[in-house]
């Protein structure tokens, strides 16, 4: 074996080493959970899938403070939470069919630090809007 | 049942030209795959020459199909899906070319178009020196690859499955609604749906065409090494396919920062680059191509590395075929805010065969590699650490071993999905690419800085620290310089992180000095070969401006500068408290800018609304008008335009998160009348006003009468909680005897509303005051300062062009061709990036 091979394959691996230990520590990932699960785990950083709860209220006053936002959600087992994020409220939330939220959980409430909000397809939202221009026409 | 007003006629012919391009690109691969591995000389002709027509059919009826799409979408036929989902009346015409390619279907067909353009220009110059004997077998990879975009189009039923979707599908057959059952429903159908608000931009017309060039030319060194395979010509494809691979270089990495412009310009997520999945997935092809050119070159000069540069040049075109994968099948969609999203019946069939597209390329092509591994000549020689090919490799596998990692990583999403786990991405996902592409920026900045006072071979010592001394002391002094005069004042994840962003920032300031001084020093300035050096001073000169903007970036809306709305519960340091509200007509405090929001205005297209902010410099010295706009659709905000204030050195950035709801409640407020002489005084709750005077077409800085009208004004001035002052000039026109009008002026500060209300028999003027509780007229923005991030773009610039004159020394073009192309480039280069857009 040539002397540079042995060099270039001792430095990839000290690359890849390097790079599972600074690139994916597992601070680096989070996790998936459930609104109950969160509760749990207080004060950690997950990822929650869940559904606006539509029964009650979402306040945003921008006038008062722009950067403070509440609204509860529900998510597939059918547990609910309050949600505050210190941020707009992102256009199309109330149409939103589920939403990711990132935070973490603290006491009863979900301390959001980004939100994705998933919107009825396209394709979907067509349907209505045809039914509604018919409605309309007539 | 019969149909009113249908036009069927160009969807059948779509259709027709669909199955055809299908048949003809079959037929073009055999004829390919025939002459290539045919002996006689006179039987590969006469294959190539029925090759050819194939793939010319197949040319031809991808243009047609083109053409029928944008007749569909340009006459507004709402019959077919792909017209009303993407199309719409009231959209600008500049637009019609960006709803071809804002659907799955139009930019499969964007890149078949790039195919056989590229298809067509192989085969007008296989002649040529360089590509002569290649087109057989590169031809049939690129008419192979031209079968699989062609099926993903095809829309055609085989056992009840739907393979690809069509574009010329009809809209009654893909929406079950009851308006179908009605002969004249097109009647009914007033609108399409248009394009999505987010894409109604500049870049959405001229971004797609460039980045999809990018991924399609990928195929050509793809497949050169596959011909070099099948020929047993090892080695000889290298030099060919070195200017293809400098053309996606170029083409590739501008699509890929067009996109990060376009980010940055318009789409609000306050920045250039998010590591975003999407993103990842154009740059890691991009990265590929640029480690295999690397190992290209090297191969041309000395004969190394030849097995690498077949690794690079297949897995280039394999990490395309995986991006197209990873962002058409909505399996990024929980992690990535801009991949496409499908509904459940085309996922599958979508998801399996663009699955088949990736393994039918992916497999063989390594299956041939590693079969004909040994096969594959190398040198069997010492590559000295005092040569320039050592380094350029060891750079090349960085960029590789870069790659894989941000591959990896993007790819959680498909790992969570084949194995059932549940990864989700980290807190803050930027900082985890971040802060390990900081090194990757500084390793790489010093072998682009040091590379090339290496010569091939070898090296005389004395020679390579003579020539390497000064560019390093200029290089550490200017750094040292930065650090003391303008330093970097990111400090969210602490001093490390920091360091590592100085030490980077020192390697791309060492590398863009040292490629500088290169083509002084020893090219002497023969520009026809300073190609590399150019592209590297420009990749550094971008990395520079990288480190700076993002290492600088300030939020002047932030509310702990504005010293408005502090919320006491939060770890401000963590978390700045970006959005700022602003109340019309009252001015609030950014930097050193005095900004006032006045109203807004509409603009051509529904629901577009300009929003205007003054800003005003604290010594008055300057002044000017930033106009971000919104849709607004159903009374809520639904899509957000920066509006940014360009300087040389900086760039003041401002969107809107927030808009006041337009509601037409009742104002159950009433005027208070006060009667008052000139001079005379009357209390509101937050304050007084003063009647100043009163007079007939009393010309004001507000308006200006014409003799023949009749206006009785009054000026008030208004003082209030804050002892601000603000003038209100409310009027009654006289229109005849039996008409009278009155103006009533409003002060959005104090929300009020000012009535000249009559005079009474006392010659008293009736004064009416409105204290409004309707909503306040106020927008919610975001503001950041983003400091040289000039520098992005002109590196950007700079290295594109320094790309293209490397491929026209390689490719040996004409020295008038040559001069044309450059200029071309560089001027459409710095128009777009510096003079079009926002």
């Amino acid at each position: 074996m040539k002397k540079t091979h042995i060099f270039i394959l001792v430095g990839i691996a000290v690359l890849i080493v390097a790079l599972i230990i600074f690139g994916f520590p597992s601070s680096d990932f989070s996790t998936y959970d459930t609104i109950n699960s969160a509760k749990s785990k207080q004060g950690k950083y997950v990822h929650l899938i869940a559904r606006l709860d539509h029964s009650q209220p979402i306040v945003y006053d921008p006038v008062k403070d722009p950067n403070y936002l509440t609204f509860s959600i529900v998510d597939s087992l059918g547990a609910q939470t309050k949600v505050i994020y210190h941020n707009s409220k992102p256009a199309e939330l109330e149409q939103s069919e589920r939403v990711v939220l990132q935070g973490k959980m603290q006491g009863d409430v979900f301390e959001c630090q980004n939100i994705t909000l998933k919107c009825p397809s396209k394709y979907k939202d067509d349907k209505k809007q045809m039914e509604k221009s018919v409605s309309e026409a007539k | 049942m019969e149909f009113e007003g249908e036009h069927l006629l160009p969807g059948t012919i779509g259709h027709f030209f669909v199955l055809l391009a299908f048949v003809a690109s079959l037929v073009a691969t055999i004829g390919y795959c025939i002459a290539s591995v045919s002996k006689n000389e006179a039987d590969k002709r006469s294959w190539i020459n029925f090759a050819r027509l194939a793939f010319y059919t197949q040319t031809t009826a991808v243009l047609v199909i083109f053409g029928v799409i944008f007749y569909i979408c340009s006459h507004h036929l709402f019959e077919y899906m792909y017209a009303y989902k993407h199309a719409a009346k009231e959209l600008e015409s500049r637009y019609l070319l960006a709803c071809i390619w804002e659907g799955q279907e139009g930019s499969f067909l964007l890149w078949t178009v790039w195919h056989s353009i590229i298809g067509l220009f192989i085969i007008a110059n296989s002649k040529k020196p360089l590509l002569n004997g290649w087109e057989a077998p590169v031809m049939s990879v690129i008419s192979f690859a031209q079968l699989f975009l062609a099926m993903m189009i095809l829309g055609v039923y085989i056992f009840n499955i739907r393979i690809g979707s069509s574009p010329f599908t009809l809209t009654r057959n893909e929406i079950a609604a009851p308006i179908f059952s009605q002969p004249n429903y097109l009647s009914f159908i007033k609108d399409g749906v248009g394009l999505n608000v987010l894409l109604r931009n500049y870049w959405m017309v001229i971004h797609p065409p460039v980045l999809f060039l990018g991924f399609a030319s990928t195929i050509v060194p793809f497949a050169l090494a596959y011909a070099g395979i099948q020929t047993k010509r090892f080695g000889d494809w290298v030099k060919t396919a070195i200017p293809f691979a400098l053309f996606s270089t170029c083409v590739l990495g501008v699509g890929i920062m067009m996109g990060g412009k376009w980010a940055y310009e318009s789409l609000s997520f306050g920045g250039y680059w998010a590591w975003d999945p999407v993103e990842n997935a154009s740059l890691v092809p991009w990265l590929v191509m640029v480690a295999g050119l690397h190992t290209m070159v090297i191969y041309k000069a000395t004969d190394q590395s030849l097995r690498a540069s077949y690794l690079f040049a297949i897995l280039s075109f394999v990490f395309v075929l995986y991006s197209t994968f990873l962002t058409r099948t909505g399996i990024l969609s929980d992690t990535s805010v801009h991949a496409f999203t499908l509904d459940d019946e085309t996922k599958i069939v979508t998801y399996s065969m663009l699955i088949l597209f990736l393994a039918v390329f992916t497999v063989p092509a390594l299956v041939l590699f590693f079969m004909n591994y040994s096969k594959i000549p190398s040198v069997n020689k010492e590559e000295g650490t005092d040569t320039r090919e050592f380094w350029m490799f060891i750079g090349a596998v960085i960029i590789f071993i870069a790659s894989v990692f941000i591959t990896a990583k993007t790819s959680v999403p498909v790992f969570n999905a084949v194995t059932g786990a549940k990864i989700a991405p980290p807190e803050d996902p930027e900082f985890s690419y971040n802060k390990v592409m900081v090194l990757v920026a500084f390793i790489i900045g010093m072998l682009t800085a040091i590379g090339q006072y290496f010569k091939y071979q070898k090296t005389e010592r004395g020679y390579f620290l003579r020539k390497i001394g000064l560019p390093t002391l200029l290089a550490a002094v200017i750094t040292t310089t930065l650090v003391i005069v303008y330093p970097l004042t990111y400090n969210k994840q602490g001093a490390g992180f920091l360091g590592a962003m100085y030490i980077a920032l020192f390697g791309s300031v060492y590398a863009a000095i040292a490629n500088g001084w290169y083509i002084w020093s020893i090219l002497k300035g023969k520009f026809k070969v300073a190609g590399g050096s150019v592209a590297h001073a420009g990749f550094a000169i971008m990395l520079v401006g990288m480190l700076i903007a993002s290492g600088n970036k300030k939020t002047i809306s932030d509310n702990r500068v504005t010293g408005l709305n502090i919320p006491f519960t939060r770890d401000s340091k963590e978390n700045p408290l970006e959005n700022l509200t602003m109340i019309r007509d009252v001015p609030t405090r950014m930097l050193d800018y005095m900004v006032t929001y006045t109203g807004d205005s509409l603009g051509n297209e529904k629901g577009r609304e300009f929003h205007r902010l003054i800003f005003v410099k604290n010594d008055s010295s300057e002044r000017f008008e930033l106009t971000p706009d919104v849709y607004v659709g159903k009374n809520e905000l639904k899509s957000s335009n920066p509006g940014t204030k360009r300087y040389l050195t900086k760039d003041i950035y401002t969107y809107i998160s927030s808009i006041s709801p337009d509601e037409n409640k009742e104002d159950t407020a009433a005027f208070k009348i006060s009667e008052l002489s000139i001079g005379d005084t009357a209390f509101y709750s937050k304050g007084y006003v003063v009647l100043n005077r009163v007079g007939r077409n009393l010309n004001t800085e507000r308006y200006h009468f014409n003799p023949d009208e009749a206006a009785l004004v009054a000026e008030v001035t208004v003082v209030g909680k804050d002892s601000m002052r603000h003038k209100a000039y409310p009027y009654i026109m006289i229109e005849d005897s039996q008409h009278i009008n009155q103006v009533d002026d409003t002060l959005y500060a104090e929300n009020m509303y000012v009535r000249f209300a009559g005079v009474t028999d006392g010659k008293k003027i009736k004064l009416g005051i409105k204290e409004s509780n309707k909503i306040l007229n106020y927008i919610t923005l975001k503001a950041y300062l983003f400091p040289y991030i000039n520098l992005v773009w002109l590196g950007l610039v700079i290295m594109a062009v320094g790309v293209v004159m490397s491929m026209i020394y390689r490719a040996k073009i004409k020295p008038t061709t040559a001069t044309i192309v450059l200029a071309f480039v560089g001027i459409a280069l710095f128009y777009m990036f510096f003079i079009a857009g926002g």
